[in-house]
């Protein structure tokens, strides 16, 4: 499902399903969330899934894994963020590290 | 909070043309999931070539967490009917729920307010700063020349990072890691990420209450 009308579908029920979640949580009885387990995974559901997006993101290449330049740029990214650095700081200079490798021919 | 938010707006922005998708698209997915974690995440894994239903899954277990935002807010903002309740659900996410709950829990009106402004606000600027983004982005060259990767990678680090304080999270983040890059050469692209959902359902089947905060950051 490569083509673009495929990814147009996705994104319309991607939409559907983000505004069914938020509504429901209005409508709801309250004890069906209020249960100590559910609130523990979904909770962490975050903090895991944003992580499998990094690690993929940073360390792989199609099917396999990968180090490249862009270990160099994650590592200059988390010590800014460890510094405090913006957001946007963080990323532009993530993006400029791995730029100036590749220019200068380190892969 | 505002610039904190346009930041994100923008990064998301380049990122989602760098990762394939056009204009209309990006925009029409930032205006119909409103939710930065989710937009990151159904980007994330269209870039990364995963399918567009593992993008879709990614997404919608991302946004799980406004649910919980939801059950907040529902004594705050009742009664929400017709178009009010639509707006009222669309714009139910980290920065709203963040602002109506720091108002003073007395001051029911305050909270409303602070809700409603917050939502709409985010929902204006987010919405033309991830245009520009993707804008911007159409213009860059070749995404890999210009590093969009490697800050792709940055902004889910960025994303993560203000939540890593406790020990067991910061389990709970490098086993998801770790899972997702064992699984990267035998499962097809995008469902790593989605297997590392089970690292959040094992670490917190049991244990001590843990409270659901919205953040500052968009996810």
């Amino acid at each position: 499902m490569s083509s673009a009308w495929g990814l147009w579908v996705v994104i319309v029920a991607a939409g559907a399903v983000a505004w069914f979640t938020k509504a429901a949580g209005h409508r709801v009885p309250d004890r069906w969330l209020e249960n100590p387990r559910v609130l523990r995974i979904a909770s962490y559901l975050t903090v895991a899934l944003l992580s499998a997006l990094f690690a993929v993101q940073a360390f792989t290449s199609g099917r396999s894994l990968a180090f490249d330049a862009r270990v160099a740029a994650v590592a200059v990214a988390a010590v800014l963020l460890w510094r405090r650095a913006p957001f946007i700081v963080v990323v532009i200079a993530a993006a400029i590290v791995a730029a100036a490798l590749r220019a200068a021919g380190w892969s | 909070m505002s610039l904190a938010t346009g930041a994100y707006g923008l990064s998301l922005g380049a990122l989602a043309v760098a990762a394939g998708m056009d204009l209309w698209q990006t925009i029409a997915l930032s205006l119909l999931v409103f939710s930065g974690g989710s937009q990151f995440a159904f980007v994330g894994v269209i870039g990364a070539a995963g399918s567009p239903w593992a993008a879709l899954g990614t997404s919608a277990l991302l946004g799980v967490r406004n649910g919980f935002y939801g059950v907040a807010l529902a004594p705050i903002l009742r009664p929400m009917h017709g178009w009010r309740f639509v707006w009222g659900a669309q714009i139910t996410i980290d920065e709203s729920t963040a602002v109506a709950l720091a108002q003073p829990a007395d001051d029911r009106q305050s909270r409303r307010e602070g809700f409603w402004w917050t939502g709409v606000g985010v929902f204006v600027a987010w919405n033309a700063l991830v245009g520009v983004g993707a804008i911007a982005g159409q213009y860059l060259g070749e995404p890999q020349a210009w590093g969009l990767d490697a800050a792709a990678a940055a902004a889910f680090l960025g994303l993560v990072w203000p939540r890593l304080a406790p020990r067991k999270v910061q389990a709970i983040a490098a086993a998801a890691a770790v899972l997702a890059l064992a699984l990267t050469p035998v499962l097809p692209a995008g469902l790593p990420i989605l297997a590392a959902a089970l690292v959040a359902l094992v670490a917190g089947w049991s244990g001590p209450a843990v409270d659901l905060e919205p953040t500052e950051a968009p996810v």
